[in-house]
């Protein structure tokens, strides 16, 4: 008797939050399939379905240009980020030499000074090189971010692969940069795919840089064009930027789901820093 | 003739001592001493380019050459100075002649910074160029050149190695964080606001005037102690409340009465993974006092008789922003729970049980202390995250609603979209800075001591 109420109160507790977290979820995917525009007409049981927002998307709006730059601006991110930290951490980590210590430490110190607080010298900075309005351009701001961080957390990694393994290599006459190809590499896959996600993840939903340094439309990257949808008075399109959030949400969360046992890994060592 | 020449200065520098003769060399010269006598051609080569560098942009970014032809009678360096010098001067007065055509501050104290950490770097080679010199020159003197060439072509290479690698990262860092970290710093202390616009108006140096004025003027210092502790109230109830629903739920799931534990994970994690933004603008619409659906739910349903306006309350607002932080925030700390629950002994607790403690004794005592201890990296990092978590406030109230008692703040404002308003809204970029800095001394307290506890650090 006492496990059955047991079980029962257990489950009626884990159904509560389920429902908790799912209702949301739920109602704006119920919003982006309603007819009409507004969040008033977006009830939670919709008398018809229909897919118009979601046409709507590609023919009213430049959904998918924001979608195009967006992607670009990630990709390249995870490339450059992930090229620039793994050569980075591995310096820190397998070399010894003057300036280490100081460097480390003051990239420690960068990382606590959240970059967007920075935003008014780097619209200057952007203005004076003549890189406003170029989503490209964000990728260098993304990717001098990531450094700080990330190098702590792969340098912590990469301390942990026993240096005997490269000694060995060079010993065998191959040369530093054939070491971290071959070797280094190879061995750190696990931390290469956590930077490399997380990096690719970031800029899908930043806002407030790309806010600020974009300015024509067509530029824009999703979060400030979804944002865009939304942020007058009315929600006039409410159920378009419905359409428009599910359509990102889906493949950054199945993303996220494939890739989950990395991400929790690295969140996992970033706390603990090694 | 040619030969005797060669001769003659071999035979002078073993008479006169190497080392200085080097030093002497290097100081005029970068990398002379190095390639002329001891014959290090690579180096040598090396140190004369950043030589080159600092001369050659100075030159041919200035007038210098004009100047020195005598082309120019009343030679100035706002107008004429280069790369180095016009940066210097601009970093020092940012700018002297106002107007659209005169001088643009911000322009000039941006090139100013690059320029002078540009000064700095190479005046850093510069000294390690002489203090190289008289090394060697030592060398020279004690051992004799054959010995130092064979030690040197080995380590030369081994050593420059790191810094060639690291060359990449350190510009697009130097750069990229590093130069807007010091005009942020730097603003602070000058009186760039919305009267002093660049590039109408020119912007001056005011020393500790904004800082002072942060303590002594009634409004600003009660908005930045009402937003500061709004802030930290936020930070940490954010972080307690999603730790232990995130406990909670882990508790729940590795109850031996769960039998479908990976479907209610799968759920339970949609929040983590579903993009931030997305769902706080979602929950902005689901909220919405007037036409959002959760008050037509309530009012359909007769629960209530009003909307309540969850957003535009200043208490309800609060109350709201924790609830939906909890809904996006706990799936984090229940994952990395159970996987420390995972791990755990479960002898240690059956020894307390033994020993006549109740469940719930084992679970205060025992338990929780235990799991505490394995997260407080974890606890600290989202402290810090949630004390700068601007997305939070930003996408759900906009910091609203707005209270006129409060310099530009509202009442769910925290410390960052508040720094956020200042800037964009109300382009007070002088008291702006002045917060930033404070932040950034707060957070780097915070971080630098939960990191000097850690291992990575005793490591280093």
């Amino acid at each position: 008797m006492k496990n059955k109420i047991n079980w029962l109160l257990i489950h009626l507790e884990l159904i509560l939050v389920a429902l908790f977290v799912i209702i949301p979820i739920v109602w704006i995917i119920m919003s982006s399939l309603n007819t009409g525009n507004g969040l008033a007409s977006a009830s939670f049981i919709p008398k018809e379905l229909t897919f118009d927002n979601y046409k709507r998307l590609f023919t009213d709006s430049n959904y998918s240009k924001w979608f195009l730059n967006s992607f670009i601006v990630a990709a390249l991110n995870a490339v450059i980020s992930v090229m620039l930290i793994m050569l980075t951490a591995w310096i820190m980590s397998r070399f010894r030499f003057r300036g280490r210590k100081t460097g480390l430490m003051a990239i420690l110190l960068l990382s606590m000074f959240p970059t967007f607080l920075s935003m008014t010298a780097i619209y200057t900075l952007f203005w004076n090189f003549r890189l406003l309005d170029k989503p490209v351009a964000l990728v260098i701001i993304y990717a001098a971010g990531a450094i700080p961080y990330n190098v702590w957390l792969v340098k912590g990694y990469l301390d942990g692969i026993p240096g005997e393994i490269d000694e060995a290599a060079y010993i065998d006459g191959s040369t530093y940069l054939k070491t971290f190809t071959k070797i280094v590499l190879p061995l750190s896959r696990p931390i290469i795919t956590y930077c490399a996600v997380s990096q690719f993840m970031m800029p899908w939903m930043d806002y407030i840089l790309p806010n600020m340094l974009l300015s024509s439309d067509e530029s824009r990257t999703l979060a400030v064009g979804l944002f865009g949808m939304i942020s007058g008075k009315e929600n006039s399109n409410f159920t378009m930027f419905a359409a428009g959030a599910v359509l990102i949400a889906v493949p950054i969360t199945i993303l996220f789901m494939f890739f989950q046992k990395y991400l929790v890994q690295g969140i996992a060592a970033g706390a603990n820093k090694g | 003739m040619a030969v005797s020449q060669v001769n003659l200065r071999y035979a002078m520098g073993i008479n006169m001592k190497k080392k200085q003769g080097m030093v002497l060399l290097s100081l005029l010269i970068w990398g002379s001493g190095q390639f002329i006598v001891a014959k290090q051609r690579v180096k040598g080569s090396l140190f004369f380019l950043a030589q080159v560098l600092l001369l050659g942009t100075e030159l041919f970014t200035g007038y210098w050459l004009n100047y020195f032809a005598g082309q120019i009678s009343d030679f100035s360096i706002r107008l004429y100075g280069g790369f180095f010098t016009k940066g210097l001067w601009g970093l020092i007065t940012m700018g002297s002649v106002e107007g659209i055509k005169g001088d643009h501050s911000t322009i000039l104290l941006i090139n100013g910074i690059i320029a002078f950490m540009g000064f700095i770097i190479l005046m850093g080679v510069y000294i390690v160029n002489v203090t190289d010199a008289y090394k060697q020159g030592i060398l020279l003197d004690s051992l004799g050149r054959k010995e130092i060439l064979k030690r040197n072509k080995l380590s030369t290479k081994k050593k420059a190695f790191p810094y060639l690698i690291l060359m990449p990262a350190a510009i697009v860092i130097i750069l990229i964080v590093l130069m807007p970290i010091i005009f942020s710093v730097l603003t602070a202390f000058t009186n760039y606001d919305m009267n002093h616009l660049p590039p109408a108006h020119l912007v001056d140096w005011v020393g500790f005037e904004n800082f002072t004025k942060l303590v002594s003027v009634p409004i600003w210092s009660k908005t930045f102690l009402t937003v500061l502790i709004w802030t930290i109230i936020w930070a940490v109830a954010a972080t307690f409340s999603t730790y232990f629903m995130g406990l909670l739920q882990a508790l729940m799931l590795s109850s031996k009465y769960v039998k479908h534990k990976g479907l209610f994970q799968a759920i339970y994690i949609l929040p983590w993974a579903i993009p931030g933004m997305i769902s706080l603008l979602v929950f902005k619409n689901l909220l919405n006092g007037q036409f959002g659906p959760f008050n037509q739910f309530l009012l359909d349903t007769g629960i209530i008789s009003e909307r309540i306006p969850f957003l535009t309350d200043p208490v309800l607002a609060k109350i709201s922003i924790l609830a939906v932080n909890l809904w996006m925030g706990f799936p984090t700390f229940m994952v990395m729970l159970l996987g420390v629950l995972a791990n755990q002994e479960e002898s240690l607790y059956e020894a307390a049980r033994i020993d006549g403690a109740g469940k719930l004794q084992v679970f205060r005592r025992i338990k929780l202390p235990l799991l505490m201890q394995a997260t407080a990296p974890l606890i600290i990092m989202n402290l810090a995250c949630n004390f700068n978590n601007f997305g939070a406030i930003y996408f759900l109230t906009g910091g609203g609603p707005t209270n006129s008692n409060l310099q530009f703040a509202g009442d769910t404002d925290i410390l960052i979209s508040w720094i956020y308003k200042l800037t964009l809204d109300q382009r007070m970029f002088s008291m702006a800075a002045v917060m930033n800095i404070l932040i950034f001394l707060f957070i780097a307290v915070v971080s630098l001591w939960n990191f000097s506890r850690t291992n990575a650090f005793k490591e280093m």
